[in-house]
This record gives structure tokens, C-alpha cells and sequence, in this order.
């Protein structure tokens, strides 16, 4: 079953340095088919607190769309409202051509979810767990016996079918959830920070397994913390603080739109002075912490007027999302 | 509007049946533990009093006290396993366990799984009902022929107070308040309703009141299946468990919806 899915229908971009934007009016104007998920004008408020707020925004199919935002965004809430689980209090969403949450259930038998909190069944073992799974799906005990072992392979559970789920680690645990989200073959994953928690080695793994699910066409909804995460598997991202939209757009287009020159990271000294010593060759500069963050167009000016001062650890980098993340979401935007 | 209560309603005919095949998975690993506890009880009870307060009592309605207490007892136990199973365990898997969290992410709406946990936690309930209905029929204060009558009455009766407490765990903020719905409801209703002894013996007002309460109609269904008699208004009875069972379902697939769908 993992295996039949049609190639994808973009290409994708294999290159992280050339951003290939991918909007649905990109590929053939109103063609609703290549639309997975549609919010229009969505808000959300628990009594007073407004927690989604106007929020439009579209996923094509076989786009991997990343919502990013500090914790209390919106982002499970937002997760929550694509599967029916919680309403709107206004605007309207449509998933996969089903009016949610009215006609979710229909949605829903599409679509696989890795929720924020693990929710396996600690009393079964791995492959008990996707039996249970599969019959909530109208699958019978062989429907899921045929595809276990496909399912085991993906998420490199092979060695593990009988073992208890409270045997594993965090991160099979994570593989075996999304091994339990693709059950039932679905066209849209929504994950939940399916790598929070994780050790790097981990989180490397379950990237490369999103990566082969977007080369067999699935449309995938992230939302995570991790920008590295969102640069590296994004198509296209949607930035938010408290619940509103600050920014969209593909990672790169995003970072060359925010930030668009390297940066430069100085620590080891009195930030303060550093600041005020290289403010005027610099475009912008920031300081967080101890390390001062310098975004120049012309490096290596600031580069020379550091040099000679003993004790500084100095780095220069590309921009990165994290840059774009701090700018958009910290102190500038209050100031 | 209609479609928004859609999800607090059961989609189809048979998606329950894959809430309730989990948890029969998840039984059946402890099953003989569970079995033992859920009969040990109501059995050290009806023997403890039965022959205990037999001794003192002698016949009631014509027959031994240990007799008229049997029903009383698989009535009682019905409705505290079909109760403690909903109060505890569908309460763990909606809250602790998370596990309706992720049955609600599939095909099956909020509906389905309250159906399901309630034909669970009837299936439990006729599990105890019927293991005292065999030791008494086999100690002779039962008529074996009868059991077959008393089966469907036990599984109402399952229904009925599992309904009941879904309701209570649609409303409860943690499993503290369960009490207040054993010490409150639960016992009360034991001893006003014809378990331990006959509801003639009340004064008339506290007779009024059992005839509303859902165990007095369990146990007039039971006891006369157990001893062989004819039933008088079946109808009624079977009437009004019903009529609590949809109810307290209605009401707590709403209730669950409004406090797990926010
Ligand atoms: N049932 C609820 N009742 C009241 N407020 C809620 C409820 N659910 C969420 N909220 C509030 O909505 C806001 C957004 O929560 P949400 O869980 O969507 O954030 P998030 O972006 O997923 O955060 P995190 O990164 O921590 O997971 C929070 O301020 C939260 O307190
Ligand atoms: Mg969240």
C-alpha cells in the first residue's frame, strides 16, 4: 500500500538553495483538486481569548505546508479544526473538498494524524497497536495483517512487531505513531511537532521518512519549533503569533525577504560596545543574550573593524530561518 | 445547525464494534483477574447476608431469603460493573489514556465511541450477572430454564447504567467526584429498590420513589425470571430502561461533545 501511490504531483524541490513557490494558483488557477486544505478567514476564541484570528490560507496537494509559531499560537488548535475535532467559531474550512467540521468524518477517513502528545494503546504491542488502529478504519484483522509488515519496514519497527509499546523509546514511539497514521493510506498527514523530544539522530530519521512520503505524493501539514526542521522539509510555511498570520511563504523567499545578507555572530565581549563599534557598517544588528547578531551585506568590513580584539568567538553564516523566526517573532516586532 | 451535532451521534450501525473489540482485547490479557474481582463481591455478599441474615429471616414472598436475595444481587452487580467499567476505564481511556483522542482522529465519530464503551460496559455487566446467575441456579436458588429470560434483562440493565455513567463522566473534572455518584445514587438506590428486601416494607412516599428508579425495574424484571414466576408489566419495565438508556446516551454524547470538541 505504501508503495502504489502515484508519483507526486510537483515536483519537488531536492535542492535547498532554489525555492520553487508552490501556490495552487501556480498550477492551473481554480482546479479544487489540487487543493487539500482551505482556511478562509478562520477565527477561533475560547470566551474572550481569541486564540485563531482571521486566518486564510491554502495547502496545495503534495505540498509540505509548516506551521510555525511560539508555543500558544494556534498551531494544535489549528490542527484540531482541519480534523473536525474542534469548531470554528467563524470563517469556513474546506479539507480535501469536505465542508469541516460538518462533513470532517468524511475527511477524516483521508487523512493520517501524529498528534503533539503520543496516544498509542500502552496495553497492546506494536502490532496490536495498528490491528485496533486498522479496525477504526473499517479494516478487517487481514486488511491490516497485509500491510503490517510494510508499515513495520517504514518505520523501521521490524524488530520490534511484539513488543510493548511501553518498551520503546520516544523515538519509536514517534516511527510507530506515524506508522499507525498511514494505516490507512491517506492523502493528507497532519503532524503535530512529530520531532519534539527527540535526539538528533532520531529526528534525522523521521525527517528522512517525511521525505519519502512527500516523493510518494502525500500532502503533509507540520507544525514544529524546529527551524531546521521547517527549512529542510517546507515547501512553503506560515509563520504565526498568537494566532494571527505574520508571514508566509517558502523558506527561502522568507529568509531572503527578512534577513537577505549573511550574519554575523560575536560573542565574548560586551555586546553593548561591539554594537555601537560595528552598528554603522552593519544593516541591522541585534543583540540576544550575550551574542551580539549582525546582519551586513558586506561582511567582511565588519569582519575587519572585529579583528585584532582578543577574546571574541566570531562566526559568519548564511541567514537562516531561526534569524527570520527571531525578527518576526521577538523583540523587533514589539518595538 | 443539525450537521453541527452530527459528530455526538453514532455515523453508522457498526462502527462501535471497533471500540468495543479494543477493549475486549485489552480485557481479555487480564481477563481471569478480572473475572474473579468482579465476581467476589456481589458473591461474598449474597452468601454473607444470604445465609447469614437467611438464618434470622426465613421466607420472603414465599420463598428463601437467600432466593430473593440472588436477583437482587445480579441486578446490583450489573449495574456497579457496567458503572465502575465506564467510571474508570472509559474515563482512563477519555482522559489519562488518551485513548478516545486518538479513535476521534479516525472514521468513527464521538457517537461510535460512546456506543462502543457502552455495549463494553454492558458486555461486563452481563459477564457478572450471568456468573451469579449460574452459581445460584447451580446452588438451587435459581430455575435454570429461567436464565435465558433473565440474559436480556441483565444486558438492559448494563445499558442503562452505563448510559447513566457516561453521563457522570461527561460532567466529572477528575475520578474524586465518582464517589459522590456511588454514596449519592448507587447505594441509595440498592436498598430502595427491592435488592436486599422487599419494597413493601418502605413507607408508601419511599415506594413512590423506587418505582422511578431504574434498578426497581431491573429487579422486577430479574427476580421472576429467577424463580420461575410470571413477570407482571414487562412492558413497563422494559419501557423505562430504555427510556433512561437513550436519555443519559443523548445527554452524554452532547455533554462529551461539548468537552471534548471545544
Ligand atoms: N480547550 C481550550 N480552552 C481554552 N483555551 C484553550 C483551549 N485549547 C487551547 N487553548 C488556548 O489556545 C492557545 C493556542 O493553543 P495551541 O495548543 O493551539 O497552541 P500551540 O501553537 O499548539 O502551542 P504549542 O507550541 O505549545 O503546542 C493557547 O493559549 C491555549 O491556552
Ligand atoms: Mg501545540
Amino acid at each position: 500500500m505504501l508503495g502504489g501511490v502515484e508519483a507526486a504531483p510537483i515536483s519537488r524541490r531536492t535542492i535547498a538553495m532554489k525555492p520553487a513557490p508552490v501556490t495552487p494558483t501556480d498550477r492551473g488557477g481554480e482546479d479544487v483538486s489540487n487543493v487539500a486544505i482551505d482556511f478562509t478567514a478562520v477565527k477561533k476564541s475560547y470566551g474572550q481569548k481569541v486564540v485563531v484570528d482571521q486566518l486564510s490560507f491554502t495547502v496545495a496537494s503534495g505540498e509540505c505546508f509548516g506551521l510555525l509559531g511560539p508555543n500558544g499560537a494556534g498551531k494544535s488548535t489549528i490542527a484540531r479544526m482541519i480534523l473536525g475535532m474542534s469548531s470554528p467559531s467563524a470563517g469556513k474550512i474546506t479539507v480535501l473538498g469536505e465542508k469541516v467540521p460538518a462533513r470532517a468524518r468524511l475527511a477524516r477517513k483521508r487523512i493520517g494524524v501524529v498528534p503533539q502528545a503520543d496516544n498509542l494503546d500502552l496495553e497492546f504491542t506494536v502490532r496490536e497497536n495498528l490491528l485496533v488502529f486498522g479496525r477504526y478504519f473499517g479494516m478487517t484483522a487481514k486488511d491490516v495483517e497485509k500491510i503490517t509488515p510494510s508499515l513495520l519496514e517504514f518505520a523501521r519497527l521490524e524488530s520490534k512487531a511484539d513488543a510493548r509499546v511501553t518498551e520503546l523509546s520516544g523515538g519509536m514511539k514517534r516511527r510507530l505513531t506515524l506508522a499507525r497514521a498511514l494505516i490507512n493510506d491517506p492523502e493528507i498527514l497532519i503532524l503535530d511537532e512529530p520531532t519534539t523530544g527527540l535526539d538528533p539522530h532520531a529526528r534525522h530519521l523521521i525527517w528522512e521518512r517525511l521525505r519519502a512520503l512527500l516523493s510518494r505524493g502525500k500532502t503533509i501539514l507540520l507544525t514544529t519549533h524546529f527551524m531546521e526542521e521547517a527549512e529542510r522539509l517546507c515547501d512553503r510555511l506560515c509563520v504565526l503569533e498568537a494566532g494571527r498570520k505574520i508571514a508566509e511563504g517558502p523558506p527561502h523567499a522568507l529568509i531572503d525577504e527578512q534577513i537577505g545578507c549573511p550574519v554575523i555572530e560575536v560573542y565574548g565581549g560586551d555586546p553593548n560596545e561591539l554594537c555601537a563599534l560595528v552598528k554603522p557598517l552593519a544593516q541591522r544588528t541585534e543583540i540576544s543574550g550575550e551574542t551580539l547578531f549582525c546582519y551586513a551585506p558586506d561582511p567582511e568590513q565588519v569582519l575587519a573593524r572585529l579583528r585584532g580584539r582578543t577574546g571574541l568567538r566570531v562566526l559568519q553564516r548564511p541567514p537562516n530561518l531561526e534569524d527570520v523566526f527571531l525578527r518576526l517573532t521577538g523583540r523587533e516586532m514589539r518595538d | 445547525m443539525w450537521e453541527q451535532y452530527a459528530a455526538a451521534l453514532p455515523a453508522n450501525a457498526w462502527n462501535w464494534s471497533a471500540v468495543w473489540r479494543r477493549n475486549y482485547m485489552a480485557w481479555r490479557k487480564a481477563a481471569l483477574a478480572s473475572l474473579l474481582g468482579n465476581l467476589a463481591e456481589p458473591m461474598s455478599a449474597l452468601f454473607g447476608l444470604g445465609f447469614g441474615l437467611g438464618l434470622m429471616i426465613g421466607q420472603v414472598d414465599g420463598i428463601s431469603y437467600i432466593a430473593f436475595l440472588a436477583a437482587g444481587m445480579i441486578a446490583t452487580s450489573a449495574m456497579i460493573s457496567a458503572t465502575f467499567e465506564t467510571v474508570y476505564g472509559a474515563f482512563a481511556r477519555m482522559h489519562a489514556q488518551r485513548t478516545w483522542d486518538a479513535i476521534l482522529c479516525t472514521e468513527l465519530t464521538l457517537g461510535d465511541v460512546v456506543l462502543g464503551e457502552l455495549a463494553w460496559a454492558a458486555t461486563k455487566a452481563v459477564l457478572a450477572g450471568t456468573g451469579i446467575t449460574i452459581v445460584a441456579a447451580a446452588l438451587g436458588y435459581a430455575a435454570w430454564p429461567s436464565i435465558p429470560y433473565a440474559l436480556p434483562a441483565i444486558a438492559l440493565t448494563g445499558v442503562a447504567f452505563a448510559s447513566l455513567a457516561m453521563v457522570v463522566i461527561a460532567l466529572a473534572p477528575s475520578y474524586d467526584y465518582f464517589v459522590f455518584y456511588q454514596t449519592l445514587f448507587l447505594t441509595p438506590m440498592m436498598y430502595l429498590c427491592g435488592a436486599i428486601f422487599p419494597v413493601t416494607q418502605l413507607p408508601i412516599a419511599l415506594q413512590r420513589v423506587a418505582e422511578a428508579l431504574p434498578l426497581a425495574h431491573s429487579i422486577d424484571l430479574i427476580r421472576p425470571a429467577m424463580l420461575d414466576r410470571d413477570a407482571s408489566s414487562v412492558g413497563l419495565h422494559v419501557g423505562v430502561l430504555c427510556i433512561y438508556t437513550i436519555v443519559a446516551f443523548v445527554v452524554s454524547a452532547l455533554l462529551l461533545r461539548r468537552r471534548l470538541m471545544r
